[in-house]
């Protein structure tokens, strides 16, 4: 299992819900190779987010291993986690989320910056070339705010990709998009797996989108239901 | 975005840049809470500095007395009835080698021998009760700026010569020149010439105090080779009573400080300094409490920046620190226009508060130390006042904040 990027074995998680135990997740084993290109289906409320939350670090399992590039990651300090997550995942939001105090290539600088502490030529020269990747070299120095939806889906997904991260979250990266825009956004993400063999987890509802990834992770009520190869991909 | 700088300290200023008007007020505000406790810290010092100098300009800081006589009953118990020793005018015992010692003590900025005693001025049918103070002018000087006081004549006492102050001379009919009678109680008289006349600023010394060579007045008091009393001028004025209890203990001789013998006029300066103090403690807490209600209000709007900053790597320290240095530079920058603010006040307080003449009634300055006591404090204040929603920012679960 040299080339996992993620792997899961018997991950649960509840949640105290009054005096009982509300319990989301009942042991998800999952495991995606490097370069894969996977989607995550399900409907509300089957667990998608908070399995995307444990996946993204941002959360812990109440029981099951979960290991980042063979890496085991239960038991590591908060400060171990949050430096893992910064270098390892990178995270594309339904909400974009930029920092609108910032220009857009800030923004891309942003992940190198809280880890090195320090701004340095060779971090813009990086956010630079990851704004051209995305096609946006020419809007560099806009804020953050100025920019329209899609412009601002590309700068997350430089951003996500500034730390040559093993694996990259995207929790409905089209959601808020036109049906265009979001065919852009959703050929670009196509691109980089391609281009970079960065690993994707794509969390959507849309059928559409997911039937052009190679695989599909299909969660209803806490449980892998289907994991399936999709030829079409 | 300046390659030196810590990521904390960019994304605190662009915080803070994006808030604008949150940020431009409180700044503000604590501009203006700055600027009171600058200007009344000018004012107050300036007034005190002013009316200490006022007040005790005509006085030693500490003296020296001999100790008092005691009367040393024969018998002792319940039965015997004892009086209490009337007080003569007596020599400090050996006063050369204790004025030699107390001029090595480092507190003590100068000593002066004084040898003084009750007598009468008699000018004609007049006949003026007196305090014949006999001085070395040179070292006098340094602990009565007497000099200063000169206004007209001048300060000299060699051998048959007097200065007097100018309420003495106005109830004598007397000026420059002129001849005085000095009857002393022992009996003995000599004549001396007034050479000058002094104002001290307070009536009952214009009209007493006559300063004689030192000699003359041994003479006169019959206290020849002797001294009544040492005045001693110290570096800081308010160790006196300090000062005065140990060289009590140390030698047994009577040590009255200014601060004892000033005793209400000591305590209203205190409860003057007291109550400032209280003001100011109060507007800075005003100031803190404004700070962190608009970092309060700054960490819930930004909560899913905070979220997303967590998310790509962010430590719960550099969350931390970036709001606490937003309070830190809203305190500082605060501190500069409220020192700004104060100068321009006290500008105008020195244009209103002048005397008939138009000179300045005192003069008041914003000194550079107090600017920068009011810009170190302010920071920390600041800091002080980021610590709760710092912390509340640096606590945000990253998954709660994202989904907003």
């Amino acid at each position: 299992m040299a080339d996992s990027v993620l792997r899961l074995t018997g991950i649960r998680k509840s949640y105290q819900s009054g005096d009982s135990q509300l319990a989301v997740l009942h042991g998800i084993d999952l495991n995606l190779a490097r370069g894969e290109f996977a989607a995550l289906i399900g409907p509300s409320g089957s667990g998608k987010s908070t399995l995307l939350n444990l996946i993204g670090l941002l959360d812990r399992p109440s029981d099951g291993h979960l290991y980042i590039d063979g890496e085991e990651t239960s038991g590591l300090p908060e400060a171990t986690i949050t430096r893992l997550r910064g270098r390892r995942i990178g995270f594309v939001f339904q909400h974009h989320l930029l920092i609108p105090a910032f220009t857009a290539l800030e923004n891309v600088m942003m992940p190198l910056l809280v880890d090195r502490g320090r701004p340095d030529a060779t971090m813009r020269a990086r956010a630079a070339e990851l704004l051209a990747g995305v096609g946006l070299a020419e809007r560099a120095d806009y804020p953050a705010s100025k920019l329209s939806g899609g412009q601002q889906q590309r700068v997350a997904i430089a951003r996500a990709l500034a730390m040559r991260p093993a694996l990259v979250l995207a929790d409905e990266p089209t959601g808020n998009l036109d049906t265009h825009t979001a065919d852009d956004i959703f050929a670009l993400l196509r691109e980089v797996n391609l281009r970079e063999g960065t690993t994707f987890l794509i969390v959507t509802h849309d059928p559409r989108l997911a039937a052009r990834c190679d695989r599909i992770v299909e969660l209803v009520d806490g449980q892998i239901v289907s994991d399936r190869a999709n030829a079409t991909g | 975005m300046h390659p030196w700088l810590p990521f904390e300290w960019i994304a605190a200023t662009r915080f803070l840049r994006e808030g604008r008007t949150q940020s431009l007020l409180i700044i503000v505000g604590v501009g203006v809470g700055v600027s009171v406790i600058v200007f009344m810290s000018a004012l107050l010092s300036g007034l005190q500095a002013n009316l200490v100098k006022r007040t005790l300009s005509s006085q030693a800081h500490l003296v020296i007395l001999p100790p008092e006589d005691v009367a040393r009953p024969q018998v002792s118990g319940d039965g015997a009835l004892v009086q209490k020793q009337a007080q003569r005018l007596r020599s400090i015992d050996q006063w050369q080698a204790l004025r030699a010692r107390l001029e090595t003590l480092p507190e003590v900025a100068a000593v002066s021998p004084v040898a003084s005693g009750p007598a009468f001025a008699v000018r004609g049918d007049a006949n003026k009760s007196i305090t014949l103070i006999g001085i070395e002018p040179a070292a006098y000087v340094k602990v009565v700026e007497l000099d200063q006081k000169m206004v007209a004549g001048q300060l000299r006492v060699n051998a048959g010569e007097a200065v007097i102050g100018i309420e003495l001379a106005r109830d004598l009919g007397a000026s420059l020149g002129d001849k005085l009678r000095i009857n002393a109680g022992s009996g003995a008289t000599d004549t001396l010439t007034i050479v000058g006349l002094f104002d001290l600023g307070n009536k009952a010394a214009n009209a007493r105090n006559v300063y004689v060579g030192l000699r003359a007045a041994q003479s006169l008091l019959d206290l020849v080779g002797g001294v009544a009393q040492l005045d001693l001028a110290l570096r800081d004025m308010y160790q006196a009573e300090i000062l005065a209890q140990r060289l009590h203990a140390e030698t047994g001789l009577v040590a009255d400080s200014w601060i004892k013998t000033n005793a209400q006029f000591f305590t209203a300066l205190t409860s003057q300094r007291v109550s400032s103090n209280v003001i100011r403690f109060f507007v800075a807490l005003s100031a803190a409490f404004g700070i962190a209600s608009v970092l309060v209000v700054s960490v819930v709007q930004r909560a899913r920046e905070i979220g997303i900053l967590r998310a790509m790597g962010a430590s719960q320290g550099q969350v931390l620190r970036t709001f606490l240095l937003q309070g830190g530079i809203v305190g500082f920058l605060g501190s500069l226009l409220g020192s700004l603010l104060a100068a321009l006040f006290l500008a105008l307080w020195r244009s209103l508060a002048v005397n008939a003449d138009g000179t300045p009634m005192f003069m008041i300055e914003v000194p550079g130390s107090l600017v920068l006591i009011a810009a170190v404090g302010a920071t920390l204040v600041g800091v002080l006042a980021a610590l709760m929603p710092a912390r509340r920012a640096a606590s945000l679960d990253p998954v709660v904040a994202i989904r907003g």
